[in-house]
């Protein structure tokens, strides 16, 4: 776990989301098994999880909609579900739903009002987030006659209300085409350039791993993982086409990380790409030609999988 | 305030899902046929073709508007059931909750607003239909009974009781069943009514212990009554009434609740939208 020890409590500044061994059970199900982390303000923060993996509870015991049976937690500085501090916080719920029988304009003018945004503000405020979730054509159109997608784009617009310091998002683009997840991004991307934190709840992986900055990786409730994405991937490796490899050449690369061969092809594991060249060096002065060099990155995907895997393992044992 | 908001959004939602407009469609076909019924009544005779005298036919038509009114106070019990069991499960069920309950607004003015709104919604019905029948039956037959503001105190009373336990119910169980559970308790109370005043003609304590619970356990069946004593011309219980066979009539009541058990009734409406709230708060969403 690169992130290391639990933080100590209470939060301090420049924190957006707090929480120490919080807990959630339902009955005898536990949703969640001692959730430590932090999120930094003006950060996106990735919160990985297979599902059921506790992920949403996570979320709804940020914002006081479900109570925690042990831990602690604290949203912008101040304890989770705090009636003053969710009005700056904005929430894309994974289950959208929002009135049918209202118009854009109207569930947006609705949250206006509910998140205590002053009066004045209510037209540049509904009119900039049906602009920026890309339904301002629809402003005046019943939401029950909008697309899922549609009413997505619609939930992201409500979540944006009233310049939130804390934007949390459940699975913002479930329903949402590449172009609206593209949308999505540029608008995550826009929040953190603001100094707005991001919490992303997702099971999207390259979702995660194209804007967030740190992420967290859960199962059955509990972090197997945390931290920046580069120290979640680790360093990678190199993998080369060689032809007349003896032992020399074998020893340079096996001195330099876990050496595997696989049809021609030599791959290193652990090799920081600035040793690389070096690398190639020793090897050629070893007698052996070089006809490839590509470096080889884990994906968050392979990262994921492993940790789950790793976790199951133990969980057998 | 956030209560007021959640209230204006209730009668907006109910105005644009057209309940509403249907409502107010159908009563005034309903109106228009008792209308025509009241006229009609103007033109019977006695036997030997004399017309009848007009204290005899105000009496008959009191009697008519009785049941007119019954009409009117279980479509209402039955509107308010219906509005009412969703009111707070379905929002819960569907997702619609989740992103307002995440905004700064306590679950206390969720219910507050929402049991105002419901609330107004039945102040308007009954009084819409209060108005527009008595003024249908004082046009046909020129009968105004005593006191139509007490009669429309006591059915929008009567209304309002079955929407709070309605709404009580939709803070745990579905729509479906909150509904079932509302109408089933509000016709035994019903019962329970009639029972005890039966329980008091044949001086059986026990049964009329059970109709008094029943009375205060939900308290539509009294402030029926209590509208059945509004419409009754004092005539009709001075000469007709004196005879104790009428008293478990449903139809007719010999005295209006006490003030007692009025004061009971209002605290049972606070009681029941506290219990509400709380209910609401301590659901995990």
């Amino acid at each position: 776990m690169p992130d290391g020890a639990a933080p100590p409590a209470p939060p301090v500044d420049g924190e957006a989301v707090r929480t120490l061994e919080l807990t959630k059970h339902y009955g005898a199900s536990v949703a969640l098994a001692g959730l430590t982390m932090v999120v930094q303000r003006g950060e996106v923060f990735g919160f990985l999880g297979p599902n059921g993996s506790g992920k949403t509870t996570a979320v709804k015991l940020l914002l006081g909609l479900s109570r925690p049976t042990g831990g602690e937690a604290w949203v912008l500085g101040r304890p989770a579900g705090d009636r003053a501090t969710r009005r700056r916080v904005g929430y894309l719920p994974e289950l959208f739903r929002y009135q049918g029988w209202l118009s854009a304009a109207e569930v947006l003018g609705l949250h206006c009002r509910l998140a205590g945004v002053a009066r004045a503000d209510w037209p540049a405020q509904i009119s900039g987030a049906l602009t920026t979730v890309g339904l301002s054509g629809h402003a005046d159109a019943r939401v029950e006659t909008f697309s899922k997608g549609m009413q997505q784009r619609l939930g992201l617009g409500v979540a944006l209300l009233g310049h939130p310091e804390l934007v949390i998002l459940d699975e913002p683009t479930s329903a949402l085409d590449p172009v609206g997840r593209a949308d999505t991004r540029t608008i995550i991307r826009h929040l953190r350039d603001r100094g707005c934190a991001v919490f992303l709840n997702s099971h999207l992986l390259g979702e995660v791993e194209q804007i967030c900055d740190r992420a967290a990786v859960v199962s059955d409730g509990r972090v197997l993982a945390i931290g920046r994405l580069d120290e979640l991937l680790g360093t990678g490796g190199v993998r080369m086409r060689l032809t007349g490899l003896n032992e020399t050449g074998r020893a340079a690369l096996a001195r330099r990380g876990a050496l595997a061969e696989h049809e021609g092809w030599f791959v290193v594991d652990g090799v920081e790409a600035d040793l690389v060249p070096e690398l190639v060096a020793e090897v050629v002065a070893s007698g052996a030609r070089v006809y490839a060099v590509e470096p080889v990155r884990q994906t968050l995907e392979e990262r994921f999988l492993a940790l789950l895997d790793a976790e199951h393992a133990r969980w057998r044992r | 305030m956030a209560a007021l908001t959640i209230a204006r959004l209730t009668i907006r939602e109910a105005a644009r899902r057209k309940l509403l407009l249907a409502l107010a469609i159908l009563t005034v076909i309903v109106i228009g046929l008792t209308g025509w019924g009241f006229q009609h009544l103007t033109t019977l005779t006695n036997p030997d073709g004399t017309p009848i005298p007009s204290t005899e036919l105000h009496l008959a038509t009191s009697q008519v508007l009785v049941l007119v009114e019954f009409m009117f106070s279980g479509v209402l019990a039955l509107s308010a059931v219906v509005v009412a069991s969703p009111a707070i499960s379905s929002e819960l069920e569907s997702g619609v909750a989740l992103s307002m309950l995440a905004r700064p607004l306590s679950r206390y003015q969720v219910v507050l607003g929402k049991w105002l709104g419901l609330a107004a919604l039945i102040v308007i019905y009954v009084a819409g239909t209060t108005a527009l029948e008595l003024t249908v039956v004082g046009l046909t037959t020129s009968y105004v009974p005593p006191r139509p503001v007490g009669l429309a105190l006591y059915l929008s009373g009567e209304g309002i009781v079955v929407m709070s336990l309605a709404l009580l119910i939709s803070t745990r169980l579905s729509g479906m069943t909150a509904g079932v559970i509302s109408l089933v308790l509000f016709f035994l109370a019903w019962i329970g009514g009639i029972a005890g005043a039966i329980g008091d003609v044949f001086g059986s304590n026990a049964i009329k212990n059970a109709g008094t619970i029943s009375q205060l356990l939900l308290p539509t069946d009294a402030l029926w009554r209590g509208s059945v004593y509004e419409l009754e011309p004092v005539l009709y219980r001075t000469v007709l009434g004196a005879t104790t066979e009428r008293a478990g009539n449903p139809f007719f009541v010999q005295s209006p609740p006490s003030a007692a058990f009025l004061g009971w009734t209002l605290c049972w409406v606070v009681g029941i939208v506290a219990l509400t709230a709380w209910s609401l708060h301590r659901r995990e969403v």
